[in-house]
């Protein structure tokens, strides 16, 4: 029997999708996905309504999901990130149950030890075959990797394949293989170029996350991690691009050849793997054109699933073998714990996506952060909301010096001998007060309109709703 | 006291717009303040800019000000300077 169908609302309906179930889609598509929506949005014209959402994650191109929540479409979302259009409304307490915040780790783990059932999946396939082999490396909505898509596909019950370029035949070399698919529908378009993959990410020309930047490769190079079979992992904030341009020239200038570079791929990370500062790349996501090119051409840049990216059940995952990870902070209080789900106000604008995963498993995790943005302080005596766990968090640096936990004793010896200005996290706290001033707490609700899970499973922390 | 339509500072991230126009006598300050951080500082801003203005001896005059999270010696520079324009001292 085939499995190709004229339309998505035939393969709902094959698919046995009822009332309550739980449907998933990963995020490849980034802020240019229309699948969910298209998804949804069939699945409300036949009347079928109380779904759980579970996606990697949301995006402001899903702001209609606010719409259905209201109409009880949705009626529960789980997530590893949650951008600020439906954040708002989640945080003024649109929805009865509240979402559940995973981790790019936690999340495949959870799916894969039965912790957390997916009914139907909805893999948004750039290319694919009438099987549902499918990939994202090629077609008009080329994505790159599909890491997150894997334990969806074969852990649902059943798996549909949505794609905007069918292929005659067989398809060479697929990501996701048909075996696990049970259903292939052909449509229009699955997304919008534009919003799937940025052009070029640019670094930082702000002087003050220059400084950053610079003493983030220099605390890296006293650090003792930075030699051959070095490991790295960076997020795409412009300073953390910043410092890995700095890092690549340390690299070059000393000759010293890493192993493996990891995460989701920026162009910068694919200038660095050619340069021969890494070995190969895996990547769970790109997040440029530079990326998905690399990915389609370059054998040493490697599609991984989530799973063996960073799930904690997974002993021989990726982010255990990471020797350096950088990442950016919204919030970051003096014992260390990170913010990365809500703004100062408490509202829900981000999560964890491999955050707490990335901090846990790499022998320096780096938080790398201004004191102060527009005179909200980032060093704080509390952070709002738990998102990465301070005893898992290395090293903050900020313009103002460098932070290095308690824990970390033997690292604040080298950052000072090597003329590292380090200094006490409170001392940073201090600063930004006497800077800014004290602000007046947020006006927080008493209804939980999140729960945040760490990488495991367990309770981390809740996020109330906003009062405005 | 003359004072004329005048205006200070930036829509910049970190920055704050100031503008001050001619009110009638004895209709004190009326200060519109719109800012980025206002749930975390907004007494407080307005509280610097009413300060500033008063030290620089406007007391009669419409002001808005659009803040973008300027701290407080960011928004006296920005007030005195749409202050020392508004009466036609720079």
């Amino acid at each position: 029997m085939s499995k190709l169908l004229k339309d998505l609302k035939e393969a709902i309906r094959l698919s046995g999708l009822k009332d309550g179930m739980t449907i998933s889609f990963h995020h490849h598509l980034r802020n240019g996905d229309r699948t969910a929506v298209m998804v949804l949005e069939a699945a409300r014209e036949l009347g079928i309504k109380d779904l759980n959402v579970n996606i990697s994650s949301v995006f402001d191109t899903h702001a209609s999901f606010i719409d259905m929540i209201k109409e009880g479409v949705i009626t529960g979302i789980e997530t590893d990130y949650m951008g600020g259009a439906v954040g708002k409304a989640i945080s003024s307490g649109i929805m009865e149950k509240p979402v559940i915040f995973r981790t790019h780790g936690g999340r495949p783990g959870d799916i894969i030890r039965g912790a957390s059932h997916i009914d139907v999946a909805f893999v948004a396939a750039p290319t694919s075959d009438a099987e549902g082999n499918c990939t994202g490396k090629m077609g008009k909505s080329a994505c790159g990797s599909l890491g997150y898509a894997f334990a969806d596909a074969m852990y649902a019950d059943k798996t549909v394949v949505i794609t905007d370029n069918l292929i005659e035949g067989i398809l060479d070399k697929p990501s996701i293989s048909g075996e696990y698919v049970d259903y292939v529908v052909a449509v229009e378009k699955i997304g919008e170029p534009s919003g799937i993959v940025s052009g070029t990410t640019k670094i930082t020309k702000d002087p003050v996350g220059l400084v950053i930047a610079d003493y983030a490769a220099k605390a890296i190079e006293a650090s003792g991690l930075l030699k051959d079979g070095f490991s790295f992992q960076t997020g795409a904030g412009g300073a953390s691009l910043a410092a890995a341009k700095y890092l690549k020239d340390i690299m070059m200038e000393k000759n010293i050849k890493g192993s493996f570079g990891l995460g989701g791929i920026t162009s910068y990370m694919v200038d660095m793997l050619e340069c021969g500062c890494f070995e190969k790349l895996y990547d769970v996501q790109c997040f440029d054109l530079g990326a998905v090119e690399s990915i389609r051409t370059n054998p040493n840049h490697i599609e991984i699933t989530a799973e063996k990216y960073a799930s904690p059940w997974l002993e021989e995952n990726m982010v255990n073998d990471l020797d350096v990870v950088i990442l950016g902070a919204t919030e970051i209080d003096t014992n260390f714990n990170v913010n990365v789900h809500t703004d100062s106000n408490g509202c829900i604008m981000g999560g964890s996506g491999g955050h707490s995963d990335t901090a846990a498993g790499a022998k320096i995790a780096m938080i790398v952060a201004p004191l102060s943005r527009a005179r909200i302080s980032i060093v704080t005596d509390e952070v709002l909301c738990k998102s990465t766990p301070g005893s898992t968090v290395d090293v903050l640096v900020t313009q103002c010096g460098i932070a290095v936990n308690p824990l970390r004793p033997e690292l604040s010896e080298r950052f000072k001998e090597a003329g590292l200005p380090v200094v006490d996290i409170h001392d940073l706290a201090e600063k930004a007060k006497r800077l800014n001033g004290v602000p007046l707490k947020p006006q927080r609700g008493d209804k939980v309109v999140a729960e945040v899970l760490y990488r495991d499973g367990t309770l981390l922390d809740r996020i109330y709703n906003v009062i405005d | 006291m003359i004072i004329n339509k005048a205006y200070a500072g930036t829509l910049e991230s970190s920055d704050i717009f100031v503008e001050i126009e001619p009110a009638d006598e004895g209709a004190g300050i009326e200060l519109k303040l719109t800012s980025a951080v206002y749930k975390q500082f907004g007494p407080q801003i307005e509280e610097v800019i009413l300060e500033t203005l008063k030290a620089n001896g406007i007391e009669d005059a419409k002001v808005t000000a659009n803040d973008r999270g300027a701290v407080d010696c960011t928004i006296r520079a920005r007030v005195e300077v749409a202050a020392l324009r508004a009466k036609g001292e720079v």
